[in-house]
């Protein structure tokens, strides 16, 4: 089997395993939208404002949202006993990370599928920045899932581990939200690429120099 | 094992306690007044004695804490995951004293107690947020060598994270004015300030080093303990 269809592999027991309950998908759009609506009445959001708003809003919900399906990822291998069973597979640990950050990516971009229509919707914002606001998440979700799983492959054998894989991963995605959050309002605005060239180049770096972090590093962390 | 003898530790630590008392001279009568500062502005410059030295040592112990890390996952051995462990926490230390001196510095002279639109500002405090977080994983993690190969690669992957964060806040705010003491061309205060922060900058070096000694060898002596009550 070639590498890709190893990681392939890994990432679509864990799409398949969602898919027959559907449980996780359902509680992160759920809560993602819960976000957006206790925003809208906490901070006032009108139709008038919303452009300013909006984006924060949106990336909020994003990592909340995503933040919950991470800290499943691994406990439920490691409640049912099958962690052991991954590790055991003749595959490299590497093909595991990207196949389980992947799965972890997917699972966030069907939610945001639900919640970015939704949101542009209720807030009455014009659906022409769509296609590349798509970019803007897809990059801003690769980063927050590929740190975020490797956080959540240690955060699962902490004793506290609900609560450890937030405290790990928003200080450090601090610089890949703000990117995000800017290249979202950005877009929004109708910007020119060249205006907003630097934080591509931050969100694309953060990307880049995180994966191969973590790709490097997550042997540490999944070693028995 | 019989911890050895650290005759330079007591050396070094009462050079460290007269240091900080004299350095505490020099910050706060040597130096002379600064220009341009007027009135609680005047005397709460004088924190910048304290906050820049703090604010560096923070930084090194970090640095510290990343070289160990790296050491600990290339080639193993308790003492690197003893030493990243220790900086850590007394970097820590160091960096909750910049962020509460910050703030007293801002309040007289910008008229606000913090601003985001700062990027030293924010990138002190996510550093805190960083190492707050390392230092609650290893309190939470039970077995001993899973501690410090996580907290190793926190440690890699928090510090390099620091110049994104200091990138992104840089550009996210346009920088108020937080003094730039050193410019390319040398250093712009009197000389007798000049004397004073540096001195200051030696001894919270050595108080650096001081307290990471310490707490290495509290951690050894409690290894020890653990040998020989046939723990691990």
């Amino acid at each position: 089997m070639s590498f890709l269809r190893k990681v392939g592999a890994v990432a679509w027991k864990d799409l398949r395993a969602e898919w027959r309950t559907r449980e996780m998908f359902s509680a992160m759009f759920v809560f993602a939208l819960l976000i957006v609506i206790i925003f809208n009445f906490a901070l006032e959001l009108r139709v008038e404002n919303a452009r300013a708003l909006v984006p924060g809003i949106l990336w909020v919900a994003f990592t909340f949202s995503g933040m919950l399906g991470l800290s499943r990822s691994f406990i439920l291998e490691k409640d049912r006993g099958s962690l052991e069973g991954l590790l055991l597979c003749p595959v490299d640990r590497s093909a595991i990370y990207l196949g389980k950050m992947l799965s972890n990516m997917a699972l966030m971009g069907i939610v945001e599928a639900f919640v970015l229509p939704i949101t542009f919707v209720l807030f009455n914002l014009s659906f022409r920045a769509v296609p590349m606001l798509v970019v803007v998440v897809a990059l801003g979700t690769l980063g927050f899932a590929g740190v975020g799983t490797l956080f959540s492959a240690m955060a699962v054998n902490t004793r506290a581990r609900e609560v450890m894989l937030p405290l790990l991963l928003f200080p450090v995605a601090v610089p890949l939200l703000i990117a995000a959050v800017k290249l979202t309002a950005g877009v929004l605005d109708g910007l020119a690429m060249s205006e907003v060239s630097r934080w591509w180049q931050l969100l694309v770096g953060f990307d880049v120099i995180f994966l191969t972090l973590s790709l490097m590093t997550f042997d540490y962390v999944i070693e028995e | 094992m019989a911890e050895r003898k650290d005759w330079w530790l007591p050396v070094l630590g009462g050079l460290a306690f007269v240091g900080i008392l004299a350095g505490g001279y020099l910050a706060l009568a040597y130096a002379p007044p600064a220009a341009g500062f007027v009135g609680g502005a005047e005397l709460a410059q004088r924190i910048f004695y304290f906050h820049v030295p703090a604010a560096w040592t923070g930084f090194l112990a970090f640095f510290v804490t990343f070289v160990a890390s790296i050491a600990y996952l290339w080639k193993g051995g308790r003492k690197w995951d003893i030493v990243a462990a220790c900086s850590a926490e007394v970097g820590l230390f160091f960096t909750t004293m910049v962020v509460i001196t910050g703030p007293i510095w801002a309040k007289p002279t910008w008229g606000v107690w913090w601003t985001w639109s700062d990027p030293k500002l924010v990138t002190a405090a996510i550093l805190w947020l960083i190492y707050f977080a390392y230092v609650t994983l290893r309190r939470m993690v039970d077995d001993d060598a899973r501690r410090a190969r996580f907290s190793a690669v926190l440690g890699v992957i928090g510090f390099v994270d620091v110049p994104l964060v200091f990138g992104a806040a840089r550009w996210w705010g346009e920088s108020v004015a937080h003094p730039i003491v050193v410019s390319g061309g040398g250093f712009d205060v009197a000389p007798k300030m000049l004397t004073a922060l540096m001195f200051n900058l030696a001894v919270f070096t050595v108080m650096y080093v001081v307290l990471l000694a310490l707490r290495t060898r509290a951690e050894r002596l409690s290894d020890a303990v653990q040998t020989l009550k046939g723990g691990e």
